[in-house]
């Protein structure tokens, strides 16, 4: 099933937040048992392990090294993906990133956003075997030990859900940057070039597209044009330097850079040569952008440029006033971020903000500017420029060309100008602006 | 020196690119076998056929828990209706984006079907189990004959309601002006 949540306005959204029990905290770290940090915190959260909290960590032994182990975060770090609420069921939907709580570029693994269509499938890597057919020399199956035995690249790349930002068309949508683009996650991805297997297998003349399939139970399909295919997709079986995460495609996934994310086609088990696109049900009924007149686009592969403000974003509270960095994400499907401009007015003033290093092609872009709050409402707003020197739009101007066209017409590729609402008490909301 | 160190790289990259690395082993026929991707011409689709009655009480039996008994949806998207309902201009009225309405080739429905349904037990139907439950969703939507059988030449043939309402994407975007402030 693909996102046909559409956009909705009445909660609840998202699933409700992990139980954080804060009130004895105090307590609870002075007396520095386990059974304490319980009773204060509830269970660890999700990736961390429970520990005693002395009252002076220089003043007794730390936890002993293991021989062998995977590292987790710390007990007190409680961020998390959260799930999209509206869909029926838990094995076709999708969790967002935890983009307010986000530094730098890339994302943990165990918060890149998922989407799924019929949930986390589990491959043993040892029985999967990637098949490349239809108008090739030779039908060919590799092993994932073949596969690695390839030369192989990496790359800081950003995947984008199509969808994200689909609440926020008409009206403020969700509350939280999480919600409204946490469909976004860059990680580094290593893997062989597609161009490499498809040299291998010899791509007859006449082929122009490539089915690429999914081992798991929605068996996902989308045909990819064999000129992106040569250009710079990836067979990736590495992410952020490990395997891939079950969620993101373990053993093998399709990454085909800035194009929608649901064609980064995830436990990759089939690529079909064809002639023709294969027009699957989610390149036609889905993944396509219905507009005011009754007809359709299809095949909108590329994520146009988009950016959105981090910090201070919605549900935060600013502390007083003063300095506060704004800070966010900037990034296109079509090529490298050239420029960011931030406003604190709605859109009336534009200041440049400070790229930081590396600004790389595809890849998400880290964008600050320093601010002086006085402490007056303010509207929060950034647009970026990309390398093509497209603008990103405000959402008024996207509505003008896609319309709204009923809360489940317009809904794919929404990249206008996000805009968070400053109030006098430092409590910062979605606002449309 | 430096165009004959450019030739000889060149050479050399060349020569790469047409060795071949050999690593993987031949398909078979037989591994092939379990992959059925139809194209919208029908190429691909495989042998098999079904009657619109014999769908009907497969659909009852597998279907229309989730997609309601009258297809009109639940758990599962609605299959049948919304003619007309697409051109709208109306921010609170919602197209009906079903396969009746919206879908633009009936070999997407063998496929899908075939793959991805039921649900709960993917790939589990037989090609003459997914005719069958097409000719059914299709007589459903009144785009075939209550009497039908469908088969790969039959379902290819199937000129579906919104088959022209596609267009190819004119982005990069050019956007009006932003209004003034």
């Amino acid at each position: 099933m693909a996102c046909r949540g559409g956009p909705a306005h009445d909660a609840p959204l998202m699933q409700p937040p992990l139980p954080r029990r804060r009130f004895l905290q105090a307590s609870a770290v002075a007396l520095g048992t386990a059974a304490a940090w319980r009773e204060a915190h509830g269970a660890p959260p999700p990736g961390a392990a429970e520990h005693d909290v002395p009252a002076d960590p220089g003043k007794a032994l730390g936890v002993p090294l293991p021989d062998e182990g995977y590292g987790l975060r710390s007990q007190f770090e409680t961020v998390v993906r959260q799930r999209y609420g509206k869909t029926s069921t838990p094995y076709s939907s999708w969790t967002f990133t935890p983009l307010q709580e986000s530094v730098g570029i890339i994302t943990p693994s165990g918060l890149h956003f998922e989407r799924s269509h019929a949930g986390t499938a589990i491959i043993d890597p040892a029985k999967h075997f990637l098949f490349v057919h239809g108008m090739v020399r030779e039908p060919r199956k590799y092993s994932m030990k073949d596969l690695k035995r390839f030369p192989s690249v990496s790359r800081l790349l950003f995947i984008e859900c199509s969808g994200n930002t689909l609440t926020e068309w008409a009206k403020p949508g969700l509350p939280t940057v999480q919600g409204t683009h946490g469909l976004t996650s860059t990680s580094e991805w290593t893997g062989v070039p597609l161009a490499t297997i498809l040299r291998e297998a010899g791509v007859e003349a006449r082929a122009k597209w490539i089915l690429a399939e999914g081992a798991d139970g929605a068996a996902m399909t989308r045909s990819i044009p064999l000129d992106k295919a040569m250009k710079d997709c990836l067979l990736a079986y590495g992410q952020n330097g490990e395997a891939i995460r079950p969620e993101q495609g373990y053993p093998l996934r399709l990454v085909v850079p800035g194009f929608e994310g649901n064609m980064n086609i995830k436990w990759l088990r089939r690529l079909q040569v064809a002639d023709a696109p294969f027009m699957t049900r989610e390149e036609t009924s889905k993944y396509t952008d219905l507009l005011p007149d009754g007809k359709a686009r299809q095949f909108t592969f590329e994520m146009e440029a988009k950016s959105v403000i981090t910090s201070p974003s919605g549900g935060m509270r600013l502390e007083g006033r003063g300095f506060h960095e704004i800070s966010g994400l900037a990034w296109s499907g079509r090529g490298a971020i050239r420029r960011v401009e931030v406003s604190v007015d709605g859109g009336r003033l534009w200041q440049p903000a400070a790229l930081e290093e590396p600004v790389l092609a595809l890849c998400h872009t880290r964008f600050r500017l320093p601010w002086r709050w006085d402490g007056g409402e303010a509207i929060l707003q950034s647009r970026c420029v990309d390398e093509t020197g497209y603008v990103q739009p405000t959402i008024d101007q996207l509505v003008a060309v896609r319309g709204l066209n009923g809360p489940t017409g317009s809904v794919y590729h929404l990249n206008g100008v996000q805009s968070w609402k400053v109030a006098s008490d430092g409590a910062v909301t979605n606002v449309h602006a | 020196m430096r165009n004959t160190l450019w030739l000889l790289l060149l050479a050399s990259s060349v020569a790469l690119a047409q060795d071949r690395f050999g690593f993987g082993a031949p398909a078979t026929q037989q591994e092939l076998s379990q992959f059925v991707s139809p194209l919208a011409d029908g190429r691909g689709l495989p042998a098999g056929s079904g009657s619109v009655q014999a769908g009907k009480e497969l659909y009852t039996a597998q279907c229309a828990a989730c997609h309601g008994g009258n297809l009109e949806g639940g758990q599962g998207d609605r299959l049948v209706g919304g003619r007309g309902s697409l051109a709208n201009g109306d921010p609170a009225k919602a197209p009906v984006k079903t396969v009746e309405s919206y879908w633009p080739y009936a070999t997407t429905l063998f496929d899908y079907i075939r793959r991805a349904m039921p649900f709960t037990a993917p790939g589990s139907l037989s090609n003459d189990q997914v005719y069958a439950l097409c000719a059914y969703i299709l007589a459903q939507a009144k785009i075939v004959p209550d009497s039908s059988t469908l088969d790969a030449r039959s379902l290819a043939a199937v000129r579906m309601p919104n088959r022209d309402g596609f267009v190819a994407d004119p982005r990069p975007e050019r956007f009006p002006p932003p209004a003034q402030k």
